[in-house]
């Protein structure tokens, strides 16, 4: 038995008892300062993180703003509808669950895909609507399953209801859900809340307006996201802001105008614009053939929209703003107007029109374009029975710059500055231009006979349906010009309707009165004696007007027609611009008919039947003529 | 002043019947106080912590009442029992750590429980108290402080059962019983070059291990000791914990009050997190008073250890209260963010598990260690 050394032992024990006792003490002090540190140094930091984390702030999305016509009629407003929504921080199986809807039919499997990329996008408690506008039955449907489908739920939301239905849609535009390039460019916080954004036309031009700003209220929440009653000793300050109403815009439109417009076109495929040449004020815009606007809004499937992109009239075309085509003979009055300006023309002398014209030098004809003789004629004959000799010879004088220069003061060739998006230049060819846009030297060069062409609207030029009722209401204010207007201005609270000035832009300078009345009567010569006389029967105004037919001459290529349509898709489309009253003109408008062959007999009647519907109408009379359902706006949650 | 003598007398009477009776049950008064005062402190914020539930109350009395009846137990036993019975004691906890890894009751993603029908329990446990019994009673024999070749079979003795109950995985507790063995170690005196030795040779291990890991090891690791990099996954329960703390302030949210632990936010709050609901609901002085009763019991425990009489009994009691510590200051220091997240329980206030009993139980055989001193002396 070995002895053990008691003095040893215990001395050993009390130091290393001492040392432990030392180390404890200091880690205690270390544990307490880190204490401190946490509950005093920053505790009003954690106090906030801690607050922050059971607090929630619940969007109210604000009312969008109502669209109005001129009058105040409504022309969209808000109705409430049932969406299916899904909260992802709630749904347990994300995939799983948007297939289910699927095989329910109340989601197409192509959204799926884009679906979960904008979930990804959002916060985890951010409610993201995955199906707009339910109907009764799919409601139907949806609730019997409900229980499969946690974190989706059934939400009464307002959405946008189209009273009109198809009725100036290119204008009005249409509002869909936020999409994943919507949320790029808006303001992400103030959409919170919000499922619909405007897409086109004064939807979208306007959305800042028509939105308005989102209210919210904070609620108490548990760490899942639900909303709780447990208040506890720190009663956190819940906040609410009410949300403000978007903007209510009245617009330039007048409803028994456009719905004229509308109808006249039928189900051609064509555009009306019309315009209050002292203002710039879109009295009609309309694009055939359009589309249900409320489609988008209860959210369209891929395939729906596939079907509308697909198809050959293109619906989705905004063809008055969009769509180029030669002018064909509307802009012979301008060019009269540049003859006179420039002392090429005489005006009471008269040219002989034997049916064709040839450039000296030359052996190559340039015939009528629907053939026949005019005789002699003089410069009013020759815009009102629309004589192409005479303006063969005339361009061929002028000369391809002066020409140009002069089509520019109208706006050919530039854009009018319309305040709804999406808007083309069209082209005004000249011999600058033609050097750019060509590759071969051989085509860069500008022939003669490209500026006789010019005289008539044909070869290089095009123009949009906007741009020539914008050229049509410049000719009727004599050379005054002012941006075209889709918006006039808003609906004050108080129901006041508050105007925006109208923006003058440079117009046409320099031509005196004689000669802006010598083509005003070239212009009442074509709808009393010339190419349109037939539309001035029985008319308690006098219209001053102009036909055109611009040549179609190729089908595109990929385009898949029968014959009987590739005969009628390679007939000429028919123009008519005017205004009226001739004297003191309140509106001027252009009329496209896509193939509709000759402008006199195809699109001046159209012209005719807006002008009535437009200038007979009494100040009241046209505001009881239609009566849209009475204006939804459901309060504020 | 007769009156006052007596009531004097009367009140001596009531505290001397105490102290017999403490003494017949071999306990200790202070540290019995200090336990009690804990229990107490653990069921008013484990009725917080659960949401108000009465079953959580009732099943902590009953485990305490089972942790006070083997304290007792334990208490009546003499050193030379409970050296006798060490290396059967860490024997069957051996044996049954390894049933567990081959048929254990999977609960919590780990091998830990055994499932006894009636209870379950976790084997991990014994050894928390058949590690320093062992370790001490090997060094009884030997002189100290220990030579090398008995601090061979001393690491052996510690990190056999440390690496099984870390193979589980529950780091933590094999931390607890690699700290009650490395303790006994410590207290008999190993030398301090020694220590720093083999610290330094532990780190240059670690480097060049570090060195052999693959990229996503390295990436655990990274978490493992800064878990604020991944503030979702892992780092989720840290920084909702140190929200709690700091919310709480100086006096707290007051009981039943703590958004972060009544309305979710805290993790565990009632197991491994409940520190932090001290810290939001009483605050910094509830988490002083807290500290000053972990002291306060620890500073008795270390004084009754030194008290006994024996290498065995010394080795031991020192390693039991010392423990004591390591426990609450690896706890505390995970929740305030202090130290990187393992699973250890706050001593005694934490709901659940097998510890309360294991804990009660090395304090009855502090007790008892003490109240045989004057046995092994005579």
């Amino acid at each position: 038995m070995r002895i053990k050394d008691q003095w040893n032992e215990q001395r050993i024990y009390s130091s290393r008892t001492f040392a432990a006792l030392l180390v404890i003490g200091l880690l205690s002090l270390a544990l307490l300062g880190k204490l401190a540190y946490l509950q005093i140094i920053r505790h009003d930091y954690y106090l906030e993180l801690s607050q922050g984390n059971r607090v929630r702030q619940d969007p109210i999305p604000a009312s969008r703003g109502l669209i109005l016509d001129r009058r105040g009629r409504v022309l969209v407003d808000n109705e409430p509808a049932f969406q299916l929504e899904l909260i992802p921080e709630q749904t347990p199986e994300l995939p799983g669950t948007l297939q289910r809807l699927a095989a329910l039919g109340l989601l197409d499997r192509d959204d799926i895909e884009p679906l979960k990329r904008i979930i990804r996008s959002r916060r985890g408690f951010d409610s993201v609507p995955v199906r707009l506008r339910l109907s009764d039955e799919e409601i139907g449907r949806f609730a019997v399953h409900r229980f499969e489908f946690q974190g989706v739920e059934l939400r009464a939301r307002q959405t946008r209801h189209y009273p009109f239905g198809e009725l100036g849609v290119h204008a009005l535009g249409y509002v869909a859900a936020v999409s994943e390039d919507d949320l790029d460019r808006i303001d992400k916080p103030g959409y919170a809340g919000t499922t619909l954004i405007g897409k086109l036309g004064v939807e979208s031009a306007y959305e800042a307006q028509l939105h308005g700003l989102n209210g919210y209220q904070q609620i108490l929440v548990n760490a899942q996201g639900r909303s709780v009653k447990f208040q506890g000793a720190y009663q956190p300050d819940l906040r609410a802001e009410a949300p403000v109403a978007g903007k209510d815009l009245v617009l330039a439109l007048d409803l028994p105008t456009q719905q004229a417009a509308e109808e006249a076109l039928g189900d051609r495929r064509g555009a009306v614009v019309a315009l209050d040449p002292t203002n710039g004020d879109v009295l009609a815009l309309v694009s055939h053939p359009g589309f249900d606007p409320s489609l988008f809004g209860r959210g369209l499937t891929r395939s729906e929209y596939s079907l509308l992109t697909g198809n050959e009239d293109k619906p989705l075309l905004n063809r008055a703003l969009r769509g180029a085509y030669p002018s064909g003979s509307t802009i012979k009055p301008v060019m009269a107007l540049a003859g006179l300006s420039y002392g090429i023309v005489d005006p009471e002398r008269r040219e002989f029109c034997n049916g064709a014209f040839h450039l000296p030098g030359s052996s190559h004809l340039y015939r009528e374009g629907k053939g026949g003789k005019h005789g002699a004629v003089n410069l009013v004959d020759a815009v009102a029975r629309s004589c192409d000799v005479y303006f063969y010879s005339l361009a061929a004088q002028l000369g391809v710059d002066r020409i140009a220069a002069f089509a520019a003061q109208f706006g050919i060739g530039a854009l009018t500055g319309i305040d709804i998006s999406g808007e083309k230049p069209g082209l005004l060819p000249t011999p600058q231009w033609k050097k750019q846009a060509f590759k071969r030297p051989q085509d860069q060069i500008w022939f003669p006979g490209e500026t006789v062409n010019f005289g008539v609207g044909q070869g290089y030029l095009l123009v949009t349906p906007l741009q020539l009722a914008h050229m049509a209401a410049t000719l009727a204010g004599r050379g005054q010009s002012f941006q075209p207007r889709v918006v006039m201005g808003e609906r004050a609270a108080g129901g006041a309707i508050v105007r925006n000035a109208p923006v003058a832009t440079r117009g046409a300078t320099g031509i005196s009165d004689e000669n802006w009345a010598l083509v005003l009567r070239g212009m009442i010569g074509a709808t009393t004696y010339g190419t349109a006389a037939a539309i001035s029967k029985d008319a308690r105004y006098t219209i001053a007007g102009k036909t055109g037919t611009a040549q179609v001459y190729t089908v595109a290529q990929n385009a898949r027609y029968n014959e009987k349509t590739v005969a009628e898709r390679l007939r000429d489309h028919a123009w008519f611009i005017a205004f009226a009253p001739a004297e003191a003109p309140r509106i001027a408008i252009c009329v496209l008919v896509e193939n509709g062959g000759f402008g006199a007999s195809a699109a001046a009647p159209i012209a005719r039947r807006v002008l009535d519907a437009y200038l007979l109408a009494g100040p009241v009379a046209g505001a009881a003529a239609a009566s849209p359902p009475a204006a939804t706006r459901a309060p504020p949650p | 002043m007769i009156l006052d003598d007596n009531r004097d007398s009367a009140a001596r009477r009531t505290f001397s019947a105490t102290a017999r009776l403490l003494s017949a049950l071999k306990l200790d008064g202070p540290l019995l106080v200090g336990l009690a005062l804990l229990a107490v402190y653990a069921l008013v914020v484990q009725y917080s912590a659960s949401g108000q539930s009465l079953e959580t109350i009732l099943r902590t009395l009953m485990r305490i009442g089972i942790g006070a009846f083997a304290m007792i137990a334990l208490a009546h036993s003499s050193p030379n029992f409970l050296r006798s019975l060490a290396p059967w004691l860490y024997g069957a906890g051996i044996v049954l750590l390894l049933v567990v890894d081959a048929i254990g009751y999977v609960g919590k993603g780990a091998q830990r429980w055994l499932d006894l029908g009636l209870i379950r329990f976790q084997p991990s446990e014994i050894m928390k108290l058949a590690v320093p019994m062992l370790a001490a009673s090997f060094m009884h024999e030997r002189r100290l402080p220990p030579d090398w070749r008995n601090l061979m079979v001393l690491a052996a003795i510690v990190i056999l059962p440390a690496a099984l109950v870390a193979m589980q995985p529950d780091l933590g507790t094999a931390v607890l019983i690699f700290a009650t063995g490395a303790l006994v170690v410590l207290m008999a005196g190993l030398q301090w070059q020694v220590i720093a030795g083999l610290a330094c040779a532990g780190a240059g291990a670690a480097f060049v291990g570090w060195r052999f890991l693959h990229d996503y090891q390295r990436q655990r690791i990274r978490i493992f000791l800064d878990p604020q990099s991944d503030p979702l996954g892992s780092g989720y329960h840290i920084i909702q914990s140190q929200i709690a703390i700091g919310s709480g302030g100086l006096f707290g949210k007051g009981w039943m009050n703590g958004s972060q632990a009544q309305l979710d936010f805290l993790p565990e709050r009632s197991t491994d997190f409940i520190f932090a609901v001290i810290g939001e609901e009483f605050g910094l002085l509830g988490l002083i008073v807290l500290m000053v009763l972990y002291l306060f019991i620890v500073s008795r425990a270390v004084f009754l250890a030194s008290q006994s009489s024996g290498t065995f009994a010394r080795l031991l009691g020192l390693s039991l209260a010392l423990t004591f510590f390591v426990y609450v200051f690896i706890n505390a220091g995970m929740v305030s963010g202090l130290l990187p997240v393992v699973g250890v329980p706050l001593p005694l206030i934490s709901y659940g598990g097998t510890s309360v009993v294991t804990l009660l139980a090395g304090f009855g055989i502090l007790m008892g260690l003490y109240s045989h001193r004057k046995l092994v002396n005579s």
